[in-house]
């Protein structure tokens, strides 16, 4: 029997259903997901959904006529708890069982816990999902002091948000820069800078120590300094971790999300895994990566439907990224890495400018704050495997944008 | 309440009223009308939500941003210059309580 199952129903599962569909495959689709909502896209969630006086919506993936339209068995409010790789079906919490003849695994990620004395007091939240996005929001009208636990990239668009309803804001990080994973030093000194222009109490090299509260209510974190915070709402944004437990319950090899090959399968030729939860070789990082950003869940699949219905190929596609903080806006085009070198083009101080990464003199990475054609003409670029000189991206009379047009002299 | 039109290749037309304050990528995503992806969720990053806007309804729209301006040079679509937009950063308003858009014919 054909029946390609999909376990999870986030960005990289309805894509995939998208694209099976696209491609042509007309077989059984199930579709599984625990949450109850229709699928939904999060990054609003910590962006517009939180805006002060709008009734906050969700924004679906996709209507609900899509599932009718594209007949799709799809289940909302149902968890996978095992994969019998011998039998070749899955297990669901209410004890039924679903057959497949390929199985997807886009069970995305779940937020980093934080263990520290009284991180069990209420009004310590993370943000994942929609239903955490409800609390959150309906909390924002009475809360006067925030912290926020985490200087990423949902932390401080969250602490961008809560600044522009006029909440005092603290953001606490461990490191001696935001964002310190995923962007060059400069990036995130001139982010460091915006947000404590707007406001934000922004607090490097300080960890959590522990939290203090009142019958039963966070009112106080204390830091690994020793300093102490006052808090009736802790919002902890300090990264996320692959969901890989069916994996690996199944025997499949696990290392920081699902190992898979350069077409999204893993070990197991009818097993597939994609989006937050998938490692994979990326050819632009020269390394095993696993991402966490639309572009990876939806770029992945795509190429997991061709992989699947056709010929598996080598995934290739550039990644990139965005954030929205407050009225800051940052695209990144290829991945970003420490000991990078960085060139500056445009003047931070106007609010519009560029981080060129080089690696081993070539481009690698360029990092774009509001500027972009910028981001694209880079898209553009990396994506066709070229580069530009340091000298020319050195040189503010160099017309980048034209060049990024330009044919390449060579092709391939 | 507002009225909204997409006008498709293949001649089908989808019309939509739509409460006042949504934006146009967000009316198309959340009823299904085909073609407008919208992939970002709204920030002007992805160009995506793409749409052509019939010429009575020009002179309401909103100003074109600095960085709607930039993504709409970076359509998959070719740019109309006096019609493409950006549907999520098209808001029905009460200035802007009808409008007609064609769909491109892609948009990724
Ligand atoms: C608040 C927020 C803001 C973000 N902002 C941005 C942004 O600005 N730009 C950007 O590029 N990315 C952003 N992201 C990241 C982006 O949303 C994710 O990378 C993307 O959603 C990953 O897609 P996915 O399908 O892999 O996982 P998800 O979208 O997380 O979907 C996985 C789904 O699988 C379900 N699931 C897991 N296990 C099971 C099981 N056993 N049974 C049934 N269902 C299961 C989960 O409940 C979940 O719904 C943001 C994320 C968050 C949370
Ligand atoms: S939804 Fe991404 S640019 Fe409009």
């Amino acid at each position: 029997m054909e029946n390609i199952v999909i376990v999870g129903n986030g960005q990289a599962g309805v894509q995939l259903v998208d694209s099976l569909r696209a491609e042509g495959y007309a077989g059984k689709i199930t579709l599984l997901g625990e949450e109850n909502q229709l699928p939904y896209q999060r990054p609003p969630l910590s962006k517009d959904y939180l805006a002060a006086g709008s009734q906050p919506q969700s924004l679906p993936l996709r209507a609900a006529s899509f599932y009718r339209d594209n007949t799709v068995d799809s289940r909302l409010g149902v968890q996978v708890i095992a994969v019998d790789r011998r039998t070749r079906t899955v297990r669901l919490g209410d004890g039924s069982e679903v057959e497949y003849s390929k199985l997807v695994l886009a069970t995305g990620a779940a937020n980093r816990e934080l263990t520290v004395p009284g991180s069990d007091l209420a009004g310590i939240h993370g943000l994942r999902t929609l239903a955490d996005a409800e609390v959150v929001h309906a909390r924002l009208d009475t809360v006067r002091s925030i912290v926020v636990v985490g200087a990423g990239f949902i932390g401080l668009e969250f602490a961008a948000a809560a600044r522009q309803r006029g909440i005092d804001v603290t953001v606490l990080e461990f490191a001696d820069r935001p964002m310190g994973r995923a962007v060059s030093p400069a990036i995130s000194e001139y982010f460091a800078d915006a947000h404590r222009r707007a406001g934000v109490n922004l607090q490097l090299g300080d960890g959590i120590a522990s939290f203090e509260g009142r019958n039963g209510h966070v009112t106080t974190v204390v830091g690994t300094t020793g300093r102490s915070y006052p808090a009736d709402f802790v919002l902890v944004g300090i990264g996320v971790e692959p969901r890989t437990e069916l994996a690996s319950a199944a025997g499949l090899p696990v290392q920081n999300g699902i190992t898979v090959d350069a077409a999204m399968c893993t070990m197991d030729p009818d097993i597939f895994a994609l989006g937050d939860c998938a490692n994979y070789p990326n050819r632009h990082a020269g390394a095993r990566t696993r991402l966490e950003s639309v572009q990876n869940a939806t770029d992945q699949a795509r190429h997991t439907a061709k992989a699947i219905v056709g010929e598996a190929e080598e995934y290739a596609v550039l990644p990139w990224f965005w954030s929205q903080q407050g009225n800051l806006k940052l695209q990144i085009a290829g991945l970003v890495r420490p000991g990078d070198q960085t060139i500056v083009r445009g003047e931070p101080a106007t609010g519009k400018f560029s981080v060129f990464c080089f690696r081993d003199g070539e481009l690698a990475a360029v990092e774009s704050v509001n500027q972009p054609a910028d981001h694209m003409a880079a898209r553009r670029l990396l994506g066709q495997r070229r580069s530009l000189s340091t000298a020319q991206a050195r040189d503010p009379e160099f017309d980048f944008r034209n060049y990024s047009k330009l044919q390449p002299a060579v092709a391939g | 309440m507002a009225k909204l039109s997409f006008h498709h290749n293949d001649g089908n037309v989808d019309v939509l009223d739509v409460d006042t304050g949504a934006s146009v990528m967000r009316a198309a995503v959340t009823n299904g009308v085909p073609g407008i992806v919208g992939e970002c969720g709204g920030n002007a990053m992805c160009a995506t939500c793409h749409v052509y806007v019939r010429e009575p309804y020009l002179a309401s729209l909103p100003e074109i941003s600095d960085d709607e301006e930039e993504m709409l040079d970076c359509t998959a679509a070719p740019r109309d210059e006096a019609r493409s937009r950006l549907g999520c950063q098209l808001v029905l308003d009460n200035g802007l309580a009808e409008l007609e858009v064609d769909v491109p014919d892609n948009q990724v």
